[in-house]
């Protein structure tokens, strides 16, 4: 199933008038891994919530080739993944294997299938072991991949992140990339942690004050200071583009194994 | 906070895990001891054997589900001295039937037999529930009431409730520590302002909260009802606890009502 996203002209206001997009075009291929880049109050967070009918802006936004509409509520939140930017907006039920069943039983699906839903989605971010488990006796980066997991278990086409490696120590986000970088799905993050996008995404894209002000291969968008500095971005102090690993896509064909960005 | 976290210690599970009463399925245990605590309720205080019987029931379960007598004290506690304090109160206020002088003040036998009530179906009502809490996981209690029929929404929220405690628990304590880390230190009830303030902002940031998982929930697919949990097994143990639990109190109910 193609899971294009393309988003022409949106704008979107927030209820007090302020504009938080300002005519944004973003068009996304099947199968791409997309970092958006921006500061905080970019309007990145906002656009993340019009991909499935959330917020709903003026504009044209189109997902996996269904129109955003009252109409494909139901079919859109089946194929697009929201992964929010606090886990514990996330897990909200007893437990984690409850939470992750939340989605695929809102889909109507059956028992059996629920279970095996929940159980590949679980083994996906390997948190098997915690199906029983109450979110609140989790670690962070431990909640970051169960709510992962609640949306795995739908089984979208397309994944949408917020912030996935915020409040993260360095082990739990080595563990969060490891798992993101498995997944086939097409994949969208919102992010300041620059390192991330350039190990996860091949491209990036720059929101500031609710415009794309820049689209491009993430090692050139990195690779312009001025760019990063305008739009207060920056990468961290010492950090090498040229060191950064960046793993295939599984399924790819250039195979599982490791390419460098820049040889 | 120290009395939420302390709260929060106080719930979970308890006793031997493998037990026969913690393996029933939840049901029979939600219907056992709603049982028990209905029959001691609807019973007036003269028919004691009644309530001696629930008594001793629920003791059979302390003992089965060795669930250790401090722990049911330690729980029982802070509803109890609740309770108990406002009913001491009432053989003072409470008149009629026979006075009893006692220093300055007079004791009512009317208020008497309410304390003796009160007491006695509090502490049957509260046992239940503790056993019914530290044999069952709360979300297997949640699982029970579906099974049982309880309207999903009242479940849903029983849930977000006991799941957001914990965050919201959380929260208060990184507030607290935020003003304490400030050096404040409320030596007067003039100071008691900023915890107003505090109150204020753990609303809004709660009612925020709110709106965030809402939105994750519709994210997901919710529509406004709750889909149905996997449902449960029920046994032939279960069956039979929660049968002998109301042989053995409803004919003791009845007959104790017509002698």
């Amino acid at each position: 199933m193609s899971c294009a996203v393309h988003v022409k002209g949106l704008s979107y206001e927030y209820p007090d008038g302020r504009a938080a997009l300002r005519g944004v075009d973003l068009h996304v291929r099947h199968g791409e891994r997309v970092a958006i880049l921006g500061p905080n109050g970019a309007g990145k967070t906002t656009l993340m919530l019009h991909l499935n009918g959330l917020l709903r802006g003026t504009g044209e936004v189109e997902v996996a080739g269904l129109t955003v509409s009252k109409r494909t509520l139901r079919e859109l939140r089946a194929r697009v993944g929201l992964v929010f930017q606090d886990p514990d907006d996330q897990l909200f039920m007893p437990t984690v294997g409850e939470d992750v069943a939340f989605g695929p039983r809102n889909l109507g699906l059956q028992v059996a299938t629920i279970e095996t839903r929940v159980r590949e989605a679980l083994v996906a971010v390997r948190m098997e072991h915690a199906a029983e488990r109450p979110p609140h006796g989790l670690s962070m980066g431990e909640r970051r991949r169960a709510a992962i997991a609640t949306v795995l278990a739908m089984a979208p086409t397309l994944l949408v992140l917020d912030e996935p490696s915020a409040s993260l120590d360095p082990r739990a986000r080595r563990e969060l990339l490891d798992v993101l970088e498995r997944l086939e799905q097409t994949l969208l993050l919102t992010t300041h942690d620059l390192p991330l996008a350039a190990e996860l995404c091949e491209r990036a894209i720059v929101l500031d004050a609710g415009r794309v002000v820049a689209d491009g291969p993430t090692d050139e968008i990195l690779a312009d200071p001025g760019l990063l500095v305008a739009h207060d971005l920056e990468l961290p102090a010492g950090f090498d583009l040229n060191r950064i690993e960046r793993r295939a896509r599984p399924g790819s064909p250039q195979g599982v194994g490791r390419v460098l960005m820049d040889p | 906070m120290a009395f939420c976290q302390h709260a929060l210690e106080m719930t979970g599970l308890a006793g031997d895990p493998a037990s026969q009463i913690h393996r029933l399925d939840p049901r029979a245990k939600v219907l056992g001891f709603l049982a028990i605590t209905l029959v001691a309720v609807s019973a007036p205080l003269e028919l004691w054997p009644v309530h001696a019987a629930c008594m001793a029931i629920l003791a059979g379960i302390v003992a089965t589900a060795r669930v250790a007598p401090r722990t049911v004290w330690r729980r029982a506690r802070p509803v109890l001295g609740l309770v108990l304090l406002v009913a001491l109160l009432v053989p003072f206020v409470r008149h009629g039937g026979a006075a009893y002088a006692l220093g300055p003040l007079t004791v009512h036998e009317a208020g008497l037999i309410v304390l003796g009530t009160v007491t006695v179906k509090a502490m049957i009502g509260t046992l239940s529930a503790i056993l019914l809490g530290a044999t069952t996981a709360f979300p297997a209690v949640l699982g029970a009431l579906e099974g049982l029929r309880v309207p999903r929404l009242l479940v849903l929220i029983a849930a977000l409730m006991y799941r957001y405690l914990f965050v919201i628990v959380e929260e208060v304590g990184r507030m607290r520590a935020g003003l304490a880390a400030r050096g404040y230190r409320p030596r007067t009830g003039l100071g008691a302002g900023a915890l107003g303030r505090l109150a204020a902002a753990l609303f809004l940031r709660t009612y925020g909260r709110g709106e965030r998982v809402h939105r994750a929930m519709l994210a997901r697919g919710y529509d406004g009802t709750m889909p149905a949990a996997t449902p449960l097994a029920f046994g032939r143990l279960d069956a039979a606890f929660v049968g002998a639990v109301i042989a053995l109190l409803v004919p003791l109910r009845v007959a104790a009502t017509l002698l």
